[in-house]
């Protein structure tokens, strides 16, 4: 009675391959939320290796708040050339000028709890029944509670308290009309798997997450890359320092820290030793305690 | 390095949050920002420490009440392997919360208050780890600091629970006497508690061998997706996309489909741009078969030499995890790995009263209850008993009209 056991980045990525074919088998519209970043990036390779040779039985969605960094679009362009699938766009700024959202306003202006508004009209536009995204229980607490496949009302809205029970490697994706699920792959893996993932499977990621030149204010004990999306004032000193990212978001709201990892191994060895978690240097959630919960409720990724 | 699952069991008055909170934080998984903000919470034990129980007590409502009521899963790695906790809630009322952790662990911390010794949650806890068929217990005594690190309590508590353990059929467990609140025998040995000899915890996790749950000649795999790309180029390509869940499979073997029966012999596996010659447990690739078969969701490839029953009846444990109770006179959707059909709960057996282990008859099936029904399926299944092989013996009920998962199963006999 012996048993092999697979190595933990094998079993990640097969538990996450697992999951998009039953996203393929139990969906009839389903898409892949893409946001630039690493862990929507490492999706669309777990999507080759469950798909390939056929297509993604699925589109790439990129929710676009017209604050983003250019090499993150860039970056985005060349792979659908290279991957050779479909890409749709929502964009904030069209939900802005017909009204639906209004710019906040103020020092911390952000259009990231805008692209909610903009993500909830794309699902409903074309009818998506699941989205794929890649959350990550590590990330944060409310978040290490949501299922693999976590059902969202007619209003897109997260019930923490009404989550179905999920046995095994069985998901349940039945649905009535007007709800959709959000399937998160990489629920398991941790930041530094996604890394060493990356680093496996030779990923090309966008340029912002090595380090880089930039001009960079400090507010709040954080980094922010000097932009015309961020409101600045006299009080706020442009510097150039040597950063990366740890996360791509809007630029008003992803801080950067301070990095001379211009190569993987020199990341992975960075947040082997890190103090401060990924979502540290997110400004949304440090908002209360509860921010992420109450964000997720109202129907954010 | 590999990845241990484990599940813990004991409620808050155990002390288990703050056993995981210990663990995590003793380990140097908790950072520096999640630590501050750990301090803004204000939520401190009485002489002035932090409670480490808040780190996983994820939502709001939790936090308010003091009381954990779903399953959090919490992730650390030490040099030797990675870990993955799911923390459940210890109270009846949350069973099936328990049983939803327990479904994906290999091990279990079962929580006993050193003050209290082996209680009626304790007879609870270590039924449904072995209903759930977990192949590996670890019983941590806490509070041993409440009982002036007495090496007669856990004696005393290590012979309560080994007649529960042969009563409710655990057979691989081990002891370890623990406080969490004051950090003995969690990541480092106690020296408050010099005659005891073994592991701590940390150590005893990272070490532990667990037993294998299933026999590699138990090949199976679950078709979920066909891969037909109809390009000129790939005319006639067409793959079986799945994962093995359990034993193995390599290029050449017999395999024979199910329900169908047909059989045929893998030419292929691939994972994208690689063609491994054998698929393991575990492994989520793409079959190709010398001959073509219809196949499609749903079906099951074995090994020809080893094969599931294939019924339409079964008798099976039942835990009901829906507020709604059970309706004998509803045909319910049964998930069984990629294979969905319709069923109906044809007879109620007994159910079990999962505080003194007594059957009880009641016709009545009510959120939290567990016992043994026989099932009648739409189509024909091809199952393993769960005791001989979890990862094909196991399915869920999905509630027609709400959509809901409304009961898990755990396959014993074929019933036909």
């Amino acid at each position: 009675m012996s048993k092999q056991q697979l190595d933990y980045l094998d079993e990640l990525e097969a538990e996450a391959i697992h999951i998009l074919r039953e996203v393929a088998g139990q969906f009839e519209k389903p898409a892949l939320l893409f946001s630039g970043g690493k862990d929507s990036i490492t999706l669309v390779r777990l999507a080759e290796k469950a798909f390939r040779p056929g297509k993604f039985p699925f589109p790439l969605v990129h929710i676009d708040t017209g604050h983003n960094f250019e090499e993150t679009i860039i970056y985005r362009d060349n792979m659908i050339k290279r991957i050779g699938e479909k890409l749709i766009v929502g964009y904030v700024q069209d939900d802005i000028d017909n009204g639906r959202v209004v710019e906040q306003k103020g020092k911390n202006a952000s259009r990231n709890q805008l692209q909610t508004v903009t993500l909830l009209n794309t699902i409903a536009k074309h009818q998506f029944d699941a989205c794929i995204g890649g959350a990550r229980r590590d990330e944060e607490k409310a978040r290490a509670k949501e299922r693999i496949f976590s059902v969202r009302d007619e209003f897109g809205q997260w019930d923490p308290k009404r989550q179905r029970p999920e046995l095994w490697n069985i998901y349940n994706g039945k649905i009535h009309k007007g709800e959709n699920v959000r399937v998160f792959p990489i629920s398991n893996w941790t930041e530094l798997d996604v890394w060493n993932y990356i680093r496996r499977e030779k990923i090309e990621l966008p340029t912002i997450y090595f380090a880089h030149e930039r001009d960079v204010i400090t507010r709040n004990g954080q980094l922010m890359a000097a932009s015309p999306f961020l409101n600045m004032d006299d009080e706020d000193v442009v510097e150039r320092r040597n950063v990366r990212f740890r996360t791509v978001g809007d630029m008003t709201c992803t801080a950067a820290v301070e990095s001379y990892a211009f190569e993987i191994d020199n990341i992975i060895d960075e947040i082997s030793a890190s103090r401060v978690s990924e979502r540290g240097a997110r400004m949304d959630d440090k908002v209360s305690e509860a921010a992420m919960e109450d964000r997720k409720k109202g129907g954010y990724f | 390095m590999n990845i241990l699952k484990f599940l813990t069991a004991g409620s808050v008055d155990d002390g288990k949050s703050t056993l995981i909170g210990r663990l995590l934080y003793d380990s140097g998984a908790i950072l520096v920002d999640q630590l501050e903000a750990l301090q803004r919470s204000n939520r401190k034990n009485d002489d002035g420490t932090i409670d480490l129980a808040i780190l996983t007590d994820g939502l709001k409502a939790e936090r308010e009440q003091g009381i954990t009521i779903d399953v959090a899963y919490k992730y650390f790695q030490t040099d030797k392997r990675k870990f993955i906790i799911a923390d459940t809630p210890g109270h009846i009322q949350y069973t099936r919360n328990m049983v939803t952790g327990a479904s994906n662990a290999g091990l279990a911390i079962i929580l006993i208050d050193a003050r209290k010794g082996v209680i009626e949650q304790t007879i609870r806890h270590s039924f449904l780890v072995s209903l759930l068929g977990l192949p590996q217990v670890v019983v941590c005594v806490n509070k041993m600091d409440m009982v002036d690190y007495e090496e007669d309590v856990f004696n005393k508590i290590v012979s309560d629970y080994k007649s529960l353990a042969a009563k409710v059929g655990l057979k691989n467990v081990a002891y370890i006497p623990v406080s969490a609140l004051k950090g003995d025998n969690i990541v480092h040995a106690s020296e408050r508690m010099p005659w005891f000899k073994g592991n701590s915890l940390l150590p005893y996790l990272e070490t532990v061998e667990i037993p294998a749950d299933t026999l590699t000649e138990h090949a199976r795999f679950p078709v979920q997706w066909v891969i037909r790309p109809q390009t000129e180029e790939l005319h006639d390509y067409r793959g079986y996309a799945g994962r093995v869940s359990s034993g193995s499979f390599r290029v050449n073997d017999k395999v024979t489909v199910l329900p169908s029966g047909f059989t045929s012999t893998i030419s292929k596996i691939e994972l994208l741009d690689s063609e491994p010659e054998a698929a393991i447990s575990g492994m989520s690739v793409t079959i190709h078969l010398e001959d073509e078969i219809d196949i499609s969701r749903g079906d099951t490839l074995v090994s020809a030499k080893n094969k599931p029953q294939v019924s339409q009846q079964i008798e099976a444990d039942l835990c009901w995890m829906d507020t709604k109770p059970l309706d004998t006179t509803h045909t319910y959707f049964l998930q069984h790995n990629s294979k969905l059909t319709r069923c109906r709960i044809q007879e109620i057996l007994y159910k079990v009263n999962i505080n003194t282990l007594e059957q009880e008859f009641d016709e009545d099936f009510k959120l939290n209850d567990i016992g043994r029904i026989v099932i009648k399926t739409a189509d024909p299944l091809a199952f393993d008993l769960y005791q001989d092989n979890k990862a094909n013996g196991g399915a869920i009920l999905i509630d027609s009209r709400t959509n809901v998962t409304v009961g898990a199963l755990m396959f014993r006999a074929n019933a036909e």
